[in-house]
């Protein structure tokens, strides 16, 4: 049942991602984007992770898609078609497809309780945290207490991109204003 | 090489697969559109390729989502799946609407100098101010060797 749900999921992701690749509508790209994020997350919750689920559904769906509109209204609606040939970006996503794959080979099983990522400190976390932490949610306990510092890392990455699209688009109408007022002036 | 393609290799790896099928998806659309929002959404595609790949290395079949009961009873029998990648993959999420947010933004500002965010467009206009401004240097050294 599971494995049916996930394929379902997939085919559904990689007709959205090919639809993205075929829609020259911007809003319609931005709208296909959101629809991707959702079926991701749903995706996640079947994978176990239900709080990287709901976070990629608010985040992806919900913030980008919202960020992605309104900067489509600061430019525009219509993508031009390309001039370049489709052959060499072909070429490149095979390459690097096919190097990928080998990549896989040496990789334990999905779902293989053996395998390397179970063994090592996660293990330690599932059978410590009840006893240090208390909190039900290991997650919760991990990012906010174990890696702490990270997430302030994290805030930090957060409030330099706040600062920077700040920069970059403070003063956008003064420099609208300053543009008409020269061109009146000549 | 061929022993190695047995049924239950190909359902173990099928999700990998499949996911790197995602993200070259992603790849070829910011490798092959001009236009720099659709290259901000192929970049996307591929970022959450790249996060369930990521969460799918944690999953233990039988596992279940790493909460305990609320009062706090764990029983020795339950398996969980791996915490970590999620803990990893939150993080990354947030990191990365913020990578796209500071994307949008330069998007805007050279709609804003360029008037286009054509790549091809950008390209040509980029091409005529550097001849232009080529040219004006050649008539100033000219000039002043006359």
């Amino acid at each position: 049942m599971e494995t049916f749900i996930n394929i379902i999921l997939f085919t559904l992701l990689v007709v959205t991602a090919i639809a993205v690749t075929r829609t020259h509508g911007l809003f319609g790209v931005a709208m296909l984007s959101g629809v991707f994020s959702l079926l991701s997350a749903l995706l996640l919750v079947t994978l176990d992770a239900v709080d990287v689920a709901f976070t990629e559904a608010a985040v992806g769906a919900g913030i980008s898609t919202v960020l992605m509109l309104s900067a489509l209204s600061l430019t525009s609606r219509h993508e031009k078609e390309s001039s370049r040939s489709n052959v060499v970006p072909l070429l490149v996503v095979m390459c690097t497809g096919i190097l990928l794959f080998y990549g896989t080979l040496d990789m334990p099983n999905f779902g293989e309780e053996g395998s390397p990522a179970q063994n090592h400190v996660s293990k330690a976390y599932i059978e410590r945290s009840p006893s240090e932490i208390g909190v039900p949610n290991i997650v919760t306990a991990i990012l906010a207490s174990y890696r702490g510092y990270d997430t302030m890392g994290e805030t930090a990455v957060v409030f330099t991109a706040g600062v920077g699209v700040l920069l970059l688009l403070s003063g956008l109408q003064r420099r609208r204003r300053k543009e008409y007022k020269k061109s009146g002036k000549l | 090489m061929i022993d190695l393609f047995t049924l239950n290799f190909i359902l173990g790896h099928i999700n990998y697969w499949l996911f790197i099928v995602l993200m070259m998806t992603g790849l070829y659309i910011v490798i092959s559109k001009g236009n720099l929002v659709k290259k901000i959404v192929g970049l996307n595609i591929f970022q959450s390729s790249v996060f369930m790949f990521y969460i799918s290395m944690g999953k233990v079949s039988g596992g279940t989502a790493p909460i305990f009961p609320l009062d706090m009873k764990i029983d020795s029998t339950t398996t969980y799946s791996n915490p970590l990648p999620h803990v990893l993959i939150l993080t990354a999420i947030v990191v990365g609407i913020s990578t796209t947010s500071l994307a949008l933004a330069l998007t805007v500002r050279i709609r804003e100098a360029y008037g286009t965010i054509e790549e091809d467009d950008l390209v040509s206009i980029e091409l005529e101010l550097s001849t232009e401004e080529l040219s004006a240097e050649h008539a100033l050294t000219n000039g002043r060797k006359a």
